[in-house]
């Protein structure tokens, strides 16, 4: 059988089957995963999806943190299962504690959308396994609050320990750093502003989004 | 007991404002200048029953704690009074 990602459903997401796609592109099988649910079954892997999670009221992923499934994520991530957000997946992850930091509005106040080129910063994360530091990705953005924000200890911990994932070659956003994603400390949980799911068909215009997915699916393969 | 509570959740002191810098830009356009130090935030009015000020303002306290403030970047004021 090969490696299972689960997609994490909340109403509002919207990309769900943009990543089932990849995914599926790359090889893996994926499975959604709806909100209300309290466990993440037999996944190898997780990915929280973009969209509008519960409307993103209060603030992008407030509400999103507080259901069942988000409990069961945490545990798997504690457990060092592989996790990846992605644009409102990233903040839903940064509001549940697991990634630091949070996403301000954009500088500027535009909502932005467009190609933009990654620069990636380490190849030990989950979702970067395969690609070596310094490679140029083209990848799209689709968002209004994506413009990473953190304490000066924080930035100073995530430059000094490589746990910047991904930069924007152009910062679109005004975020730290040119920060565009990010990982935890044991790079099992990463959060990424972009959009790697709409880069993996040559259709789409890029297929720099397939690395990451492979990646994420060799994780998920080694650690079950 | 019931009370009317404000909350008044306001970006921390250092996080950059984009809301803020946006309309700070915007006033001289309308003719209104001098005006620096713009900053957004929002404002949460409810009731809440509890057995006195003390009891409410401790719950409020983790509500913003917890869920209507993000610690991370945001501030939050309450005010509690006797509905």
């Amino acid at each position: 059988m090969g490696t299972t990602v689960g997609v994490v459903v909340f109403p509002g997401t919207n990309c769900e089957f943009d990543v089932v796609e990849a995914i599926g592109e790359v090889g893996g099988e994926a499975t959604l995963l709806w909100h209300g649910d309290t466990t993440v079954g037999s996944v190898d892997a997780v990915v929280v999806p973009g969209g509008f999670a519960h409307g993103d009221y209060l603030r992008p992923g407030a509400i999103a943190r507080f259901s069942p499934m988000m409990e069961a994520v945490t545990q798997f991530a504690n457990d060092g299962g592989p996790v990846v957000g992605i644009c409102n997946g990233f903040q839903v992850l940064t509001e549940a504690g697991l990634l630091p930091g949070a996403l301000q509005k954009n500088a500027g106040l535009k909502f932005k959308s467009g190609q933009c080129t990654l620069v990636s910063g380490n190849s030990w994360s989950s979702f970067t396994t395969g690609v070596e530091v310094g490679t140029q990705l083209a990848i799209p953005i689709n968002h209004f609050e994506g413009n990473y924000t953190c304490d000066a200890d924080t930035l100073a911990e995530l430059q000094d320990n490589d746990r910047i994932v991904f930069r924007y070659a152009d910062n679109p956003n005004g975020s730290m750093a040119d920060i565009a994603g990010i990982c935890n400390a044991a790079g099992n949980v990463v959060g990424m502003m972009p959009h790697p799911e709409r880069a993996c068909n040559p259709l789409l215009g890029s297929t720099d989004g397939q690395p990451l997915f492979r990646s994420l699916l060799a994780t998920a393969g080694a650690t079950v | 007991m019931v009370f009317s509570v404000t909350v008044h959740v306001e970006l921390r002191p250092g996080i950059s404002d984009p809301q803020g810098a946006t309309i700070e830009r915007s006033l001289p356009a309308l003719g209104f200048n001098g005006v620096t130090n713009v900053r957004v935030g929002k404002m949460l009015t409810f009731t809440v029953d509890a057995v006195d000020a003390a009891a409410a303002e401790t719950e409020v306290r983790d509500m913003c704690d917890r869920f209507l403030a993000n610690p991370v970047i945001e501030d939050s004021t309450i005010s509690v009074e006797a509905a």
